[in-house]
C-alpha cells in the first residue's frame, strides 16, 4: 500500500471505498512496520502536544528568543472575549491558536513540526478551533492528522516543504493545504474534495516568499501562520460549497515547486530580501547586538 | 531516499523555533557525541553560513550544547543546556566563521576534547525538517545520518579488512541495509559506515575489534 501522487491516492480511496486518512493509516503500517494501534497512539500524542502548545500561549505570555514577538495569543484571546471579531468565533480562534503555537515555538517551547517548525501553527489552529467550536472527538482529530499528513507527504515527495528551497508558499502554503484537506474530511467531504481544497489553498499563496526578519522564525512567520489557518478554512468552505479546482492537485504541487525553485536566493530564508531587507528590519538587527554579524 | 512516514510530515515533536537551526543542530551534536564516545570535557563549535549569522535567535547554541549532553530534540532541558553542561563539567564555546564559504548554509564543526587528552573534529550539516548529516570526521569526507542503526568503523586501509567486517555481520546473522567506505590515501586511514535494518548488537563490535587493523568500531543510535 503506497502512493506517489494525489491521483494515485484518489484511486486507492475509490477502489477501497476509504477516506484519505484511512488510506494514510494503512500506508503507515505498511511502510513503517508500526502496528496500527501504535501509529494511532503516536498521532494522538502529536495532537496532545499541539493542543498544549496552542493553549500554553493563551495562558502565559511568552517572549521569543529573538525578542520580536510575544503575547499575541493573549491579546487575541482578550479581543475575542471583549469584542465581536469580524471573522467570527471559529476563524478568530484558529488565528489565535496559530499565533500562539508560533509564540511557543519562538520561545523554545515544545511543538510538533507540521510540516515544519516555521509552519507549526497552521494545523493546530484549524483543528483546535474546529474541535472547540464543533465538538469533534480526539479520535476525529487523529483522523484529521493522518489526512493532513497524506497531503504533506505528497508535497514532500513531489515538491518541498522547506522555506530555504521553496519559500513560504512551501512551508505555510503546505501546512495550509494539509489543514484544508483535513477540515474537508472532518466535515464529511470526499477524498476528491480534500485534494481540491488542498490545491486551492496552495494556489492562493503561490509565490509567497520566505523573508524572516533577522533570519528568525518570528516576523512575518507568526502572522503568516494565522493567514495559513484562515486560508485553509476558507478553501474548505469553498470546496464544500461544491466549487471545484480547475487545476488538479498534482499539477498545483508541481507548479508550486517550479515557482519555489525560480524564487531568487534572497527570498528563500536567507534574510536578504523582502521584510528582512527593510530599513526597520536592518536597524533592529544592527541594534540587537546578539549575533556576531548579520 | 528513506520512505517518508506520516510522522516525518506531522513531526518531529521538537523544541522550537527551527527544525533546521534547532532540531537539526541538536542532531549533529548528538551524532558527534556518539562518535566521540564518553569523556568529552571541552567542545568548541565553529559555526558557518546561516548558523553563524542567526544562531542566537534560533537557540542553535543551546541545541548544540543539548546534543552534546545527549538530550533529544523534544527535551525541555534544551533551554538550560548551557548551565547543565557547565554543571556536568563540560566547557562549551562558540565561534562564528563568516569569512569562509560553507559546504552547506547550515554547517558546524564540532571540535571535541576528551578527558584522556585526545580530540575529534566532526563536521555536520543540517538540511531541513530536523534532518542532518555528518559530512567530515577529522577533516576526512564521510556521510552518516544516524537514521538507521549505524556501525561506524575507523580502520587501516588494508586488504581483507572489509571482508572481516562483513563476516562479523554474517556471523551474527545481521542484514546490511547500506555500506560505504571512505578513504583519502591508499594504505592509510579509512572509515566504514554500515547501516542495518536491525539493532546492531555489541557482539558485532567485539568480533570486529579482534582485527588489529581496526582502530575504532562504534554503534551509532539516536
Amino acid at each position: 500500500m503506497n502512493f506517489m501522487t494525489g491521483a494515485e491516492l484518489l484511486k486507492l480511496c475509490e477502489e477501497n471505498k476509504k477516506t484519505i486518512s484511512e488510506i494514510m493509516q494503512e500506508r503507515e503500517t505498511a511502510v513503517s512496520g508500526m502496528a496500527a494501534s501504535e501509529a494511532h497512539d503516536l498521532m494522538l500524542h502529536s495532537f496532545s502536544v499541539m493542543r498544549d502548545a496552542a493553549r500554553e500561549a493563551v495562558i502565559h505570555e511568552r517572549r521569543s528568543m529573538g525578542g520580536l514577538i510575544g503575547g499575541e495569543a493573549r491579546k487575541m484571546d482578550a479581543y475575542l472575549r471583549e469584542a465581536r471579531p469580524l471573522c467570527g468565533s471559529l476563524l478568530s480562534k484558529a488565528g489565535m491558536y496559530a499565533l500562539g503555537v508560533l509564540e511557543v515555538n519562538a520561545s523554545m517551547g515544545l511543538i510538533v513540526a507540521a510540516p515544519t517548525a516555521g509552519a507549526s501553527g497552521v494545523i493546530p489552529g484549524v483543528l483546535l478551533a474546529m474541535q472547540e467550536e464543533e465538538g469533534y472527538s480526539d479520535e476525529k482529530m487523529v483522523k484529521a492528522l493522518f489526512n493532513a499528513s497524506a497531503v504533506g507527504y505528497l508535497l514532500m515527495q513531489n515538491a518541498t516543504v522547506a522555506g530555504a528551497e521553496g519559500g513560504c508558499q512551501a512551508e505555510v502554503g503546505s501546512a495550509s493545504a494539509m489543514a484544508a484537506s483535513a477540515a474537508v474530511e472532518l466535515r464529511g467531504g470526499s477524498p476528491q474534495q480534500c485534494l481540491d481544497a488542498a490545491g486551492t489553498a496552495l494556489s492562493n499563496v503561490m509565490g509567497l516568499v520566505c523573508d524572516p526578519v533577522g533570519g528568525l522564525v518570528e516576523v512575518p512567520c507568526q502572522k503568516r501562520n494565522a493567514m495559513g489557518a484562515a486560508n485553509a478554512l476558507m478553501c474548505a468552505d469553498i470546496t464544500l460549497a461544491g466549487i471545484g479546482s480547475l487545476i488538479p492537485f498534482d499539477e498545483v504541487v508541481s507548479a508550486m515547486y517550479q515557482v519555489g525553485r525560480s524564487l531568487p536566493f534572497e527570498l528563500r530564508e536567507t534574510a536578504l530580501g523582502g521584510h528582512a531587507a527593510t530599513p526597520t528590519a536592518r536597524r533592529l538587527c544592527a541594534d540587537c547586538g546578539k549575533c556576531p554579524t548579520v | 531516499m528513506k520512505i517518508i512516514s506520516a510522522f516525518d510530515v506531522v513531526g518531529p515533536e521538537m523544541i522550537g523555533p527551527s527544525s533546521s537551526h534547532t532540531a537539526g543542530a541538536l542532531k549533529i551534536a548528538q551524532l558527534a557525541r556518539n562518535l566521540a564516545g564518553s569523556g568529552i570535557v571541552k567542545v568548541r563549535f565553529v559555526l558557518y553560513g546561516s548558523f553563524a549569522k542567526t544562531y542566537h535567535g534560533h537557540g542553535t547554541d543551546k541545541a548544540l550544547t543539548a546534543g552534546i549532553m545527549g538530550f533529544s530534540a523534544n527535551d525541555k532541558r534544551i533551554r538550560e543546556a548551557e548551565r547543565l553542561a557547565r554543571e556536568a563539567g563540560i566547557e562549551v564555546s562558540f565561534v562564528s566563521d563568516t569569512e569562509d564559504t560553507p559546504i552547506h548554509p547550515n554547517t558546524v564543526d564540532v571540535v571535541m576534547s576528551m578527558e584522556n587528552g585526545t580530540s575529534m573534529t566532526v563536521t555536520g550539516i543540517s538540511v531541513g525538517g530536523g534532518k542532518a548529516y555528518i559530512v567530515k570526521i577529522n577533516g576526512e569526507d564521510i556521510s552518516l545520518s544516524g537514521e538507521y542503526c549505524t556501525l561506524f568503523v575507523h580502520q587501516k586501509d588494508s586488504p581483507g579488512v572489509m571482508a572481516h567486517i562483513t563476516t562479523a555481520f554474517r556471523d551474527t546473522n545481521l542484514n546490511i541495509a547500506a555500506m560505504r567506505l571512505f578513504r583519502t590515501k591508499k594504505g592509510q586511514d579509512a572509515y566504514s559506515v554500515i547501516e542495518s535494518d536491525d539493532m546492531i548488537p555489541e557482539e558485532v563490535v567485539k568480533r570486529i575489534m579482534v582485527n588489529p587493523d581496526i582502530y575504532i568500531a562504534k554503534i551509532i543510535t539516536l
